[in-house]
């Protein structure tokens, strides 16, 4: 693709130091702001509701709709949020680690439009706390947009205003999900909060808030700038627009993030940007978006890789980073470490979750130490319907169910045999290096 | 430890830090939002967050030290215990684990002579695991402080632990 084809990647240089504020501007940067703040709060809203972004936070909510739902003009009540969610902590995903550390001023470009347009005048932006280099760079971004006169009271005259606070997260998965989010920067304990209120009613501190991913973000200065139908025509897909960061990572020649159109095919990815599987591994599965999203076995792996298709398929294309199972590791084991995973971050303020998870973790223990009884097959599924959508306070559970649910489904000879044989199949190989 | 030597975690806090701490509570739109980075700066400075310490800084905060407490158990990167000078902080999620994670944790409790969450003796490094770095790409990961170390291989591992002394 072209330069200009990459509207999220144009402005990284491999290897070398994010650009400053001069070198961002030189670049083309910023213009999109100044062209924002000729539209009208209303406008920006529409084009980007007509660009069809779809949240790359993972769940895929049009951000243009959940934009729109935010109360703006005199009567509305203030104060009004924006808060960018940069917690990334979904085993498997490392999208926006690239986007903070390699285009700060793209994120702040996003965050000021972002802001503009739902009337928000304090932006936080959530970085996990493992994220130094990010919040480093973030944050020297922040004071160079500031002494710019981009951010502060009445930017550039359009009489808005806008301040970014940069917070690091005390760490914890849960802080991702955006309720417990709010209560992590009201200094509490991050624990999720009821549905509705929407957050666009009643969200940081009991005020209209939106929350959004940084690469949701990092999409709305090219839209701006070039236009929805532009930014629709960068896009496979017929239902969603734009490029997409997608990652892959697992036993392939070339692990790596590359900005492609959405909907390139899951299996174009693996195999001529992530280089195919290395000598001597085949690729049994994916995980196509993080811990929380379903199998994808090899006879779907010409899927576009876009919400729609994917979801279509049983799946769901969650962060889009990849994971690839090949045939040297245990199914039942990385189900297992998923699972010690989710476990470990329940928040643990609903039964089903904070009970469910430990028991789940257990059993799949077992089977792998050649420990499982076969009732333990049966007794995982109850669990996974017992932990499914519905069923618990927020998403953390059920995403925490999607894999288990796919795997005891196509690797279900693979548990039977961990039962029936007392020991893993994989014994042999499952502690060494790749 | 001997009483000749004072104990730093037990010595409250001095100025510039209060100060500091004064600083994020003037930022912050209410007083209890300063904790996370009231504790990490306390924690950065002393190591980990020490009773005394917690219960100074829920004072400054307008909390009760069982409060803030509440607070700083439920976040992974907030140390209520002593650790090493240096926290070696492995990443034990899935593509770590495809690529060799089991391996990386056994070779540095060999080296180290402690399992995770354990200190070395010398004082010189604490092992815990940690979940995704967001480094999948360079898996396995770990960090060690503030810096992050991928690809690591047996011999990366040994040539890495001797940065820190
Ligand atoms: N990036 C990461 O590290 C992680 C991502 N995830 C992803 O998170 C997803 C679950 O996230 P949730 O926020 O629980 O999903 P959700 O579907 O409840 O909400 C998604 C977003 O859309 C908004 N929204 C939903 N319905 C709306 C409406 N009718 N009007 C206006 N706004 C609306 C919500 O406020 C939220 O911002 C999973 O699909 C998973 O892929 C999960 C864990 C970690
Ligand atoms: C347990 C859990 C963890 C989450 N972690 C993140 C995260 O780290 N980053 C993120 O952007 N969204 C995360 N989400 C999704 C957010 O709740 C929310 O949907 C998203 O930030 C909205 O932004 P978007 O619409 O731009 O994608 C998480 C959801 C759940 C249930
Ligand atoms: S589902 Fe789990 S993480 Fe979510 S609120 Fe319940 S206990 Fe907490
Ligand atoms: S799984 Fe280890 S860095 Fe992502």
């Amino acid at each position: 693709m072209a330069m200009a084809d990459r509207p999220l990647t144009s402005y990284i240089q491999p290897g070398r130091q994010p650009l400053d504020i001069a070198g961002y501007e030189r670049a083309g940067g910023y213009a999109a702001m100044r062209k924002a703040f000729g539209m009208s709060p209303e406008s920006v809203v529409e084009e980007v509701k007509r660009a069809k972004v779809r949240g790359r936070g993972g769940a895929g909510f049009p951000a243009g709709r959940k934009w729109e739902g935010a109360p703006r003009g005199a009567d509305a009540p203030r104060h009004r949020y924006l808060v960018i969610n940069a917690d990334e902590m979904e085993p498997g995903s490392f999208k926006d680690r690239l986007l903070l550390e390699a285009a700060p001023h793209l994120m702040i470009e996003g965050i000021i439009i972002g802001a503009f347009a739902v009337q928000a005048e304090t932006a936080y932006i959530f970085v996990r706390g493992e994220y130094v280099l990010a919040m480093e760079r973030l944050s020297r971004a922040v004071a160079e947009a500031e002494a710019r006169g981009y951010l502060g009271a009445d930017i550039l005259g359009s009489g808005f205003s806008l301040t970014i606070h940069v917070h690091g997260s005390g760490g914890r998965y849960i802080c991702g999900e955006a309720s417990a989010l709010f209560s992590a920067l009201e200094g509490k304990r991050a624990v999720p909060r009821t549905r509705p209120p929407r957050s666009t009613t009643s969200g940081l501190w009991g005020k209209p808030t939106v929350v959004n991913n940084v690469e949701t973000l990092c999409c709305v200065p090219s839209i701006i700038e070039r236009g929805a139908d532009w930014f629709l025509g960068l896009s496979r897909s017929a239902t969603e627009g734009g490029t997409k960061l997608y990652g892959v990572s697992g036993r392939v020649n070339r692990p790596g993030l590359w900005e492609l159109p959405v909907g390139t095919p899951l299996n174009e990815i693996i195999e001529e940007h992530a280089g195919g599987m290395r000598e001597g591994y085949e690729a049994r599965a994916v995980l196509p978006g993080g811990a929380s999203t379903a199998f994808i076995m090899r006879e779907n792996f010409d899927v576009p890789m876009d919400f729609d298709s994917v979801g279509k398929i049983g799946s769901w294309l969650g962060t889009a980073n990849i994971l690839v199972l090949d045939q040297k590791r245990c199914p039942v084991g990385l189900l297992r470490n998923i699972e010690h995973f989710f476990a470990q971050e329940s928040c643990g303020w609903c039964t089903p979750c904070r009970d469910g998870l430990p028991w789940v973790e257990r059993i799949l223990t077992a089977l792998e130490a050649g420990e499982g009884e076969p009732d333990d097959i049966e007794l995982l599924a109850h669990h996974v319907d017992f932990l499914g959508p519905g069923r618990t306070f927020c998403d953390l559970a059920p995403g925490a169910m999607a894999p288990l649910r796919s795997g005891l489904k196509f690797f279900r000879e693979e548990f039977e045999r961990h039962v029936s044989e007392r020991h893993c199949p994989w014994h042999d190989t499952a502690e060494g290096w790749a | 430890m001997s009483t000749a030597e004072p104990d730093p975690a037990a010595a409250p806090l001095d100025a510039a830090l209060r100060e500091t701490i004064a600083t994020f509570l003037r930022e912050s739109e209410t007083p209890r939002a300063a904790g996370i980075d009231a504790l990490k700066a306390v924690q950065k400075r002393h190591g980990h967050v020490s009773d005394d310490h917690l219960a100074e800084v829920a004072a400054l905060l307008g909390m009760t030290p069982a409060e803030l407490d509440g607070v700083a158990t439920f976040y992974n990167l907030i140390f209520r215990r002593p650790v090493g000078r240096h926290v070696i902080l492995l990443c034990d999620s899935v593509a770590c684990w495809v690529m060799g994670a089991t391996a990386a944790r056994n070779l540095l409790r060999q080296r180290l002579g402690i399992e995770p969450g354990e200190t070395t003796p010398d004082g010189r490094f604490t092992l815990l695991p940690i979940v995704c770095l967001g480094c999948c790409d360079r898996a396995p990961a770990m960090m060690i402080g503030d810096d992050l170390h991928g690809n690591l291989t047996p011999e990366r591992i040994d040539a890495i632990l001797e940065q820190y002394r």
